[in-house]
């Protein structure tokens, strides 16, 4: 009876759908999809945008009258609604509908209600004095006893819900979390969730509750209320310590298998990222992968969490192995996140970059923005005092590319943020690279950029370095470097540039001996004159030519100045010409006033002005009244209003720090100097970002901090580096130039820019051997070795080669390190090579990306081995033995199942390392499907799995052996699956899939399907002809149906054959022209076939126990009877 | 997640769904920047955007591109999941989903994007599920409108008893207390 029903109810919808455009009941409905239909299909129609306007324009005045009239019924409404929502959708205003929707959603019947719940989620926001007007029909319908009104009130209110009328309905959903049904519980506490968002203190007193919704039998809910608790351990992660036990044991049971592997797995991460679990990690690291992208998600979270808590050695080499997998990866996305993660850990373990440089070097010249970004971020930690100018021009490159302005805005301030901020150890390399990246700086970034970055320049520039000559020299150079970017015509600056450079102009032109300063004035002043600078630039100008008058010979300009502007309409320019004009006259004084190069020290300020008491004290006697400050005066302004002061206490005003005398006046001069030049030294460094926080947490636990920064890294690389460094570089030096010059030179570009910028991260060895080991201690001074290697002309060939080779096998080394490869390190010099040469002869074998960049050496390699002796191993060559698989295959599983009829093998899917090919046994009790898998490549294969998905017709169930941790190179094993069938079919399709690891690479998985008929599961049923008559008599579901038959098989006997071989029939008896046949459909329920023929004309007369088998059996006679 | 669009290639707007309050001044804003990058990229770019200060993962599928916005912590490849059983929920649903059919029926696949998830998180992993509340919903407005046209009380299959056969349903989810059918069997 229930499979009736079923199928009812599974056939229902269809039965709506099709009878759409038909009249009765569901012509509403047609009308109304045409009807946005015809909407839809106008718009389409149209080819400019102001044709779509007015189409739209028009649409919604109709709709407005429609909705507004008395006459409009609900149903209409309801079509209104969703025309409403297309309108808004299409970016139109439709709020003369919205009160429309929150009467739909009150009055309308579920299906009118659901739309107006629709349409009042998308129209209105938490905030939209309407929705007061949903909070009543919200009440009503939580209160219904219809599950579907109950669900859509849950689900509009968890996405809106006014915060003030949260406590109307809180008692109401708090009762849903004891709902018998688990979809109503799940969205109670969504809802709550949704609560404790918006208002936490509402929903304290459920907490106790909550509790309960993460014990709930229902997946779902659990998985509900892992929002809830992530939210709130967020917030105080001591607090629900008590319930690690309980997160443990869900990801216990996710991990063994018992729950279904889910997207909330990785909230439930998230939250025990909170509590240090280092055993469940390591369970969790390690686990096969069932679905590829949940998993890798998953995966990833996992490192994340890894470095997040007190570093474990062995957890952390599995993360590092797991980011390296994401890297090497050749999905783009997986790509991104490797990258990601990267620079994450970049700053624990630096040597992680050095394995993945050329990866990394490729990211940097990807097409996609997106990576070259990501790839810009994880130089930028990695940077240092010897690839500043690598990743600094690379960073430029990307700056001028950009346009987006918060991308602009991140980049400049990550670049200045290696250059300016970080001032204790700038990392520049020389002055005018300094200024001139700089000045590449400003004039991108502009005017967009951090305030701090300008200011932090200044600062750097005024307080200098311990050299006082170098200093002088950088503030030189950035002098003549402006004056040359002012010369130039009809460019224009950013203001902020502008500003920097007048104040650099103002301070420091006295070091010119060339031009004077009246010189500087005029270009100054020409500037002042260019209406498009801002009016806050040219105080900033103005300021700087103050500095400059006193050192000026000629003040023609300066009068000139002065006659301009004092006559300015704006009152600050008016006020600073003013203030020029008077010092102007006094040039003694406005020579101690401005000093020259004084910006760095502080000026004392007579705060209290006393040198003025004789100015006072000759006032007050001439019986002018003593000064009030302004609170004095305000209180006794109030004390005059108020007779009678009835209140406690009186107003008070807090005091400020200036008592007694003090003009504004003065004060404002004083700060607009020291505003100009003195500020910077109160600056805060924010340099403590970058330092402290370098190495402080390693492999091994806490590290001391070391003294070097650049040394700072090593010792993460194992000591043998050094001698095979060594030998690499004899073996290269017996070497041929004509062998080195085999190397493509892109190749070679690539290598060096590797070089160039990973120097400094690995040992103090590998910057030997890249000649690069001088240190010097004077950031200034040191001079860019990089530089001299890319020139490529001063260095010889040789010494770019032996660079590029030694950072080449570094790589390589780093990478049978990491993959930690077949033998062990026992003989440790000799075992590298002969790895590294396997990596490069098998390039052709395995997939790894980072071993196709050694292709190009793979033909000088050998030689170089030659030469030092040593064996080359070569491993198997495994390319074509597919062939000769496919005919052990088939032998092998014919031994087992002899004693069963079967299906011939067929390969059903394969791809470069596997095959699959499938068979049938028919069993007696059950169809057995057997999967055999092949292996085809020269790997082996990690935690083989085959998994079927479930499909509604069948039972699968697995025999043993289904999941193999291991699979050998080209070796086939086969899964067996028993397929009981639950209900009766024509044809369905089982399909599944095969999950595999490579060895060292990505998981990969292949799916397939096989078709099934009904016929693969009736079996003969061999019963006597009483038997027959007995159970004829007890069936109740027959069908009846004649066939035609052809000439040739006319004779019944002959038709029976063909029923017995092919669809697996038992003949009882044949009596005349009367024939009885049985079969039973696995696992037990028979079926009766009686038969007559006459003339050419084969009465079939099926009867069963089971309704539907007649008619699939009846198909299946057909078939056979046609096709034969 | 703080919102998701669906776009065609052209630039059109077919779904919006904001998990977050913006003034529609500021979604307007957002949504026609977010699409002009979008669509700026090449096919074979990566599914993630930084842009201000939130994480865009995109997806295109034939000719719609499934757009998600994203807070700093949140899992990018979470999200991707995310869009495709999305897309897989409406694929079941309309029977080989096109962009037709969401132009057409957007109401439907709100209900089920609704279903999927709510208020910014997942609510339902299980695709049977969420189809499940959703075929629920449908039959029931179908039925109850049947009904309220009709203007007849329902009754259950097994009518043919007696007994039972005044058993009006006036709880549409409720079974036949008898045989425990549910109602709508009698189609």
């Amino acid at each position: 009876m229930s499979d009736i029903v079923e199928k009812t109810l599974t056939a229902l919808p269809g039965l709506f759908l099709q009878n759409q455009p038909g009249g009765g009941p569901a012509a509403a409905k047609a009308s109304f999809s045409s009807r946005l239909g015809s909407l839809v299909r106008g718009i389409t129609a149209l080819t400019s945008k102001h044709e779509e306007e007015k189409l739209i324009q028009q649409e919604l005045s109709s709709l407005k009258a429609t909705v507004s009239a008395p006459t409009t019924t609900l149903k209409m409404m309801k079509e209104c609604m969703v025309r409403l929502i297309y309108c808004e959708m299409l970016g139109y205003d439709a709020s003369f509908g919205y009160i429309h929707a929150i009467k739909l959603a009150q009055q309308g019947n579920l299906l009118e209600k659901r739309v107006g719940y629709l349409a009042v989620s998308l129209f209105l926001h938490e905030s939209h004095e309407l929705l007061l007007l949903l909070v009543n029909t919200v009440v009503k319908d939580l209160q219904s006893t219809n599950l579907v009104e109950v669900c859509m009130a849950l689900t509009v209110v968890s996405q809106i819900f006014p915060r003030e009328m949260i406590p109307a309905v809180l008692p109401l959903i708090e009762d849903k979390l004891q709902h018998s049904k688990e979809i109503i519980r799940r969205k109670a506490v969504l809802a709550l969730y949704k609560f404790h968002l918006i208002a936490p203190n509402q929903v304290q007193h459920i907490h106790i509750k909550f509790r309960k919704a993460l014990c709930d039998r229902d997946v779902g809910v659990m998985a509900a209320s892992l929002h809830i608790y992530l939210r709130m351990i967020k917030e105080n992660s001591s607090g629900y310590k008590d319930l690690t036990g309980s997160f443990v044991t869900i990801l216990k049971q996710v991990v063994g298998g018992k729950l279904p592997v889910d997207f909330n797995y990785h909230i439930l991460l998230q939250v025990l990222q909170k509590y240090i679990l280092l055993l469940y990690l390591t369970m969790i690291l390690t686990i096969s992968a069932i679905f590829i992208f949940l998993s890798l998600a998953i995966l990833f979270e996992c490192v994340h969490t890894v470095y997040s808590i007190y570093p474990k050695s062995e957890l952390l080499e599995k993360a590092a192995k797991c980011i390296g997998k994401f890297v090497l990866s050749p999905k783009i996305n997986l790509k991104y996140l490797g990258l990601k993660a990267l620079t994450y850990v970049i700053q624990q373990d630096p040597t992680l970059a050095l394995q993945h440089q050329m990866t990394i070097i490729e990211c940097l010249d990807h097409p996609d923005p997106i990576i070259k970004r990501e790839t810009l971020e994880l130089l930028y930690r990695i940077t240092n005092a010897q690839n500043v100018t690598v990743i600094v021009q690379k960073m430029l490159e990307y700056l001028h590319q950009s346009k987006e302005e918060y991308v602009i805005v991140n980049l400049v301030g990550k670049i200045a943020d290696v250059l300016v901020l970080n001032t204790v150890d700038t990392y520049a390399p020389d002055n005018a690279w300094f200024i001139q990246t700089m000045n590449a700086v400003f004039s991108v970034g502009g005017d967009v950029m951090h305030p701090d970055i300008p200011n932090n320049f200044l600062r750097l520039l005024a307080e200098g370095f311990d050299d006082e000559t170098e200093d002088q020299q950088l503030r030189l150079y950035a002098v003549q470097s402006y004056l040359t970017l002012l010369d130039m015509e009809n460019v224009f600056y950013p203001q902020r540039f502008l500003q920097v450079m007048s104040w650099v102009l103002g301070e420091y032109s006295y070091l010119l001996d060339k031009e004077t300063p009246a010189e500087v004035i005029a270009k100054l002043y020409k500037l002042l004159m260019n209406d498009s600078v801002s009016s806050e630039t040219k105080t900033w100008l103005i300021a700087a030519v103050t500095k400059l008058t006193p050192q000026a010979h000629s003040f023609d300009t300066v009068e000139r100045l002065i006659h301009e502007f004092t006559i300015s309409l704006d009152t600050c320019m008016r006020q600073h010409a003013f203030e020029l004009k008077h010092l102007h006259e006094n040039v003694e004084l406005m020579k101690s006033l401005l000093p020259v190069d004084r910006s760095c020290e502080d000026l004392v300020v007579d705060a209290s002005l006393s040198f003025l008491d004789g100015f006072v004290a000759e006032g007050l006697s001439q019986g002018a009244a003593p000064y009030k400050p302004h609170h004095q005066r305000q209180e006794e302004k109030l004390s005059q209003e108020k007779v009678l002061n009835f209140e406690p206490y009186g107003l008070s005003f807090s005091s400020s720090g200036f008592t007694g005398r003090q003009s504004p006046a003065g004060i404002s001069l004083g700060s607009d100097i020291s505003g100009n030049s003195a500020e910077t030294g109160l600056k805060e460094t924010n340099s403590l970002k970058l330092e402290g926080i370098k190495k402080l947490w390693g492999k091994e636990g806490y590290l001391p901090k070391k003294e070097s920064k650049t040394g700072d890294e090593s010792g993460a690389l194992p000591v043998p580096q050094e001698s095979i460094m060594e030998n690499v570089d004899q073996a290269i030096t017996k070497k041929d130039q004509s062998q080195v010059l085999t190397q493509s030179k892109e190749e070679k570009e690539k290598q060096l820019l590797a070089s160039s910028l990973f120097v400094g991260l690995g040992s103090e060895s590998t910057v030997n051997l890249l000649g690069k080991a001088d240190t010097v201690s004077h950031k200034f001074r040191r001079k860019s070795k990089v530089k001299e290697a890319k020139s490529g002309e001063t260095t010889s060939t040789h010494n770019m080669t032996c660079s590029s080779f030694s950072s080449l096998s570094n790589v390589a080394y780093e990478d049978d390190y990491y993959l930690n490869t077949l033998h062990d390190r026992g003989d440790k010099e000799l075992k590298t090579f002969s790895l590294n040469s396997e990596l490069l002869d098998s390039e052709s074998l395995t997939e790894l990306p980072l071993v196709e960049k050694f292709s190009n050496c793979s033909l000088s390699t050998p030689s170089l081995f030659a030469d030092n002796s040593m064996e080359i191993f070569h491993p198997p060559q495994s390319t074509a033995a597919s062939v000769a698989k496919e005919s052990s295959l088939a032998s092998s599983f014919l031994e087992e199942t002899t004693e069963y009829i079967h299906s011939n093998a067929m390969e059903i899917c394969n791809n470069e390392t596997i095959s699959v090919s499938s068979y049938k046994i028919w069993k007696d009790d059950c169809l057995l499907m057997v999967w055999s898998v092949t292996n085809k490549s020269g790997l082996e294969l990690k935690s083989a799995n085959l998994e079927i998905f479930p499909a509604e017709n069948f039972k699968v169930t697995e025999q043993p052996g289904c999941c193999l941790p291991v699979m050998e190179a080209e070796s086939t094993k086969s899964f067996q699956y028993s397929v009981q069938i639950e209900k009766p079919f024509t044809e369905e399709i089982l399909s599944g899939f095969i999950s595999y690891h490579m060895m060292d690479a990505h998981s990969a998985q292949l799916e397939f399907s096989v078709n099934l008929s009904l016929l693969d599961f009736i079996r003969p049923l061999k019963i006597s002809s009483e038997d027959f008559g007995k159970l004829w008599l007890s069936f109740a579901n027959d069908v009846k149906q004649n066939v035609k038959m052809s000439e040739s098989q006319a004779a019944l006997p002959f038709a029976l054959k063909t029923l017995q071989q092919k669809l697996r029939l038992h003949i009882i008896e044949i009596i005349g022209n009367e024939g009885l046949l049985a079969c039973q459909l696995l696992p037990s329920i028979p079926c009766l076939l009686h038969c007559r023929v006459y003339a050419d004309v084969l009465a079939l007369w099926f009867r069963s126990s089971c309704s539907t088998l007649p008619d699939y059996l009846l198909y299946q006679c057909q078939k056979v009877m046609e096709g034969s | 997640m703080q919102f998701m669009l669906l776009f065609s290639r052209q630039g059109k707007l077919r779904l919006q769904k904001w998990y977050v309050p913006l003034s529609d001044k500021e979604k307007k804003k957002i949504t026609r920047e977010l699409v002009q990058t979008v669509l700026a990229r090449k096919p074979k770019m990566c599914s993630f955007l930084e842009w201000r200060d939130l994480k865009i993962v995109y997806k295109r599928y034939a000719s719609l591109y499934f757009c998600c916005a994203i807070e700093d912590q949140d899992n990018e490849l979470i999200t991707l999941e995310i869009i495709h059983r999305y897309v897989e929920l409406l694929d079941k649903y309309f029977g080989s989903v096109c962009e037709l059919d969401i132009i057409f029926n957007f109401e439907k696949a709100y209900f089920i994007l609704d279903e999927f998830l709510l208020g910014g998180e997942v609510q339902e992993t299980s695709k049977k599920n969420v189809l499940k509340a959703i075929e629920q919903a449908d039959l029931l407005q179908e039925v109850s409108y049947l009904f309220s046209s009709l203007g007849t009380s329902m009754f259950c299959s097994c009518w043919g008893s007696l007994s039972h056969h005044s058993y009006s349903f006036r709880n549409y989810s409720e079974a036949c207390l008898a045989c425990s059918v549910h109602p709508f069997a009698v189609y």
